[in-house]
C-alpha cells in the first residue's frame, strides 16, 4: 500500500517537473495569463464604450426622443450578438472580416470580445439609467440644463453606481469567456495549459493549474470590487 | 407676463386640458386648486414645457415658448420649479445641488455660485447643511434646499407642484414660511396646492380647475367663500373647514 502511494507521489512529482519546470513551461502559463488579461482589459474598455453608446440610444427612445434608424440598428446589433455563440462571432471576425488583414490576433480577439460584451453592457446600462427616478431628469431640465448635460451630470453618475455590481459580473464572465480565444490560435491562458498537456500527455496538472489561476484572478477582482463598493457607499452617506 | 391661449393637452385618448386661456401677471401669486385628475399639475408643467402642449400657445414676456424654434433651456432657466418629491440630486452635496446649474450654464463662476448658494442657504435657514448629502435631510429641509436650488438661477417666476404634499405635517410650516417670504418679495408664483389655509394666505388669485378647464378664478374670498359656479361650490364644501 505504502509503496503504491509512494509511486503515485513520485509520478506526480515527475509530471510536475515535466509540466512546469522543463523548458520553463511555467512561463507559458504566465505569458498566457498576460494575454488573457490583455484581451480582457481591452475588451472591457471597448465593451463599456460600445455599451454606453448603445444604451444612450436606447434610453433616448424611452425618453421620447426618437432616433428611428439608429435605434433599430442598435436593436439589430443586440439581437445578433446575443443570438449567436461568441465562438462563432470570434471565428467570423478572424476568418471573414480580418481574413486578408495582417493584424495581431490578440487585438482581433479583444475586438470580438469587446463587440460581444458591448451588447450585454448596453442592457446593463439601459436598466441602470432607467432605474434612476424620472424626476431627476425633470429637475435637471427644469433648471435649464439640456438633455445631454442632465444625462451626464445627473443621471449617469447615479446610473453607473447602480450598475457596478452587474458590470463587475460582466467583467468576470468576460474574463472566463476569453478562454475560447484559442480557437483562433491566440496563446491565452487556457491555450497555454492545453499546449503543455499536448506536450507532456499529462492533462491533470496543467488544466488544474489553469483553473486555479482563473479562480485566483476572479477572487482578487471580487475583493477589489467589494472595496470599491464600500468606498462608494461611504461617499453616499447611506 | 405669461399668456396662455387655447391650451390643450391630451395623453393619447385622454383629454387633460381643454382650451385654457389665461394671463398671469408679474407679481401674481396664483394657487391652483381642484380635485385630483383635474389637470392642475399638467397645466403647471405646461408652463415650462415639461409637458408639451398638444395645441395652443404660451407666451412669456413676448416670447412664444411653444414655438419649436425657441431655446427651451433658456426659458426654463428663468422659471424655477419645485416638485412634490423634491428631486434633489442624491449624488451631490447640498452646495453642489444648488451650484450645478448656474455653473454648468456658465451664468456664474464657481465662487459666485458658491456665494449665491451660501446666501440662499442662509435665507432658508440651512447653512449648517451645506456639505451634507440629501439623504441626511428631513423632508422639510429637502424642500427648502429644492427652493434654494431653483432660486439660484435668479428666476422671474417660480412654479410649485404640490410642494408640501409629501411632507409630514410638522414640516409643512417651515416650507410655507419660505414661500410666504418669497411672495412678500414680489416673486411671481404659480402653486398647485391642497393646503386651503395656505392658499388663502399667499394668493392674490385662485384658479379652481376641474376636468381640464379653469372653472372659476378670482381672489380667495371670491372663489373660496362666494363661488359662483355649482362645481366650485361642491368642491369647496368638501375641502374647506366650516
Amino acid at each position: 500500500m505504502s509503496t503504491f502511494v509512494a509511486s503515485a507521489f513520485s509520478t506526480l512529482k515527475e509530471n510536475f517537473y515535466n509540466d512546469f519546470i522543463v523548458d520553463n513551461r511555467w512561463k507559458w502559463l504566465l505569458e498566457g495569463l498576460g494575454v488573457t488579461l490583455q484581451i480582457t482589459f481591452m475588451a472591457t474598455l471597448l465593451g463599456i464604450i460600445i455599451g454606453l453608446l448603445l444604451a444612450l440610444v436606447k434610453v433616448s427612445q424611452f425618453h421620447g426622443r426618437k432616433i428611428p434608424v439608429l435605434s433599430q440598428l442598435v436593436d439589430g446589433y443586440v439581437l445578433v450578438i446575443r443570438g449567436t455563440p461568441i465562438v462563432v462571432q470570434l471565428l467570423i471576425i478572424y476568418y471573414v472580416i480580418f481574413a486578408s488583414v495582417a493584424i495581431d490576433k490578440v487585438v482581433v480577439a479583444a475586438l470580438a470580445f469587446g463587440l460581444n460584451s458591448g451588447a450585454y453592457v448596453a442592457e446593463i446600462f439601459r436598466a441602470g439609467i432607467q432605474s434612476v427616478d424620472s424626476g431627476q431628469m425633470e429637475a435637471g431640465r427644469s433648471l435649464g440644463l439640456g438633455y445631454g448635460m442632465s444625462m451626464r451630470k445627473i443621471i449617469l453618475p447615479q446610473a453607473i453606481k447602480n450598475t457596478l455590481p452587474a458590470l463587475f459580473n460582466e467583467l468576470i464572465t468576460l474574463l472566463k469567456e476569453t478562454a475560447v480565444a484559442g480557437y483562433i490560435a491566440v496563446a491565452d491562458l487556457t491555450r497555454a495549459g492545453d499546449l503543455i498537456r499536448a506536450r507532456t500527455f499529462d492533462p491533470l496538472l496543467p488544466l488544474l493549474a489553469v483553473a486555479l489561476i482563473y479562480l485566483v484572478i476572479v477572487a482578487l477582482l471580487t475583493r477589489v470590487m467589494r472595496l470599491l463598493e464600500r468606498r462608494l457607499a461611504r461617499s453616499d452617506h447611506r | 407676463m405669461i399668456t396662455v391661449e387655447k391650451l390643450n393637452k391630451n395623453f393619447g385618448e385622454l383629454v387633460v386640458l381643454r382650451d385654457i386661456s389665461e394671463t398671469i401677471h408679474d407679481g401674481d401669486k396664483i394657487v391652483i386648486v381642484g380635485p385630483s385628475g383635474s389637470g392642475k399639475s399638467t397645466f403647471l408643467r405646461c408652463l415650462n414645457l415639461l409637458e408639451v402642449p398638444t395645441s395652443g400657445t404660451i407666451t412669456i414676456d413676448g416670447v412664444e415658448i411653444t414655438d419649436p424654434k425657441v431655446d427651451i433651456n433658456k426659458v426654463r432657466s428663468q422659471m424655477g420649479m419645485v416638485f412634490q418629491n423634491f428631486n434633489l440630486f442624491p449624488h451631490l452635496t447640498v452646495l453642489e445641488n444648488i451650484t450645478l446649474a448656474p455653473i454648468q450654464l456658465k451664468l456664474m463662476n464657481e465662487s459666485q455660485a458658491k456665494e449665491k448658494a451660501k446666501y440662499l442657504l442662509e435665507r432658508v435657514g440651512l447653512m449648517d447643511k451645506i456639505n451634507e448629502y440629501p439623504k441626511r435631510l428631513s423632508g422639510g429641509q429637502k424642500q427648502r434646499i429644492a427652493i434654494a436650488r431653483a432660486l439660484a438661477m435668479n428666476p422671474k417666476t417660480m412654479l410649485f407642484d404640490e410642494p408640501t404634499s409629501a411632507l409630514d405635517p410638522e414640516m409643512i410650516g417651515e416650507v410655507v414660511e419660505v414661500m410666504l417670504e418669497l411672495a412678500d418679495e414680489g416673486m411671481t408664483m404659480v402653486i398647485v396646492s391642497h393646503e386651503m389655509g395656505f392658499a388663502r394666505k399667499i394668493s392674490n388669485r385662485i384658479f379652481f380647475m376641474d376636468e381640464g378647464v379653469i372653472v372659476e378664478q378670482g381672489s380667495a374670498k371670491q372663489v373660496f367663500d362666494n363661488p359662483e359656479k355649482e362645481r366650485t361650490r361642491a368642491f369647496m364644501s368638501k375641502v374647506l373647514p366650516r
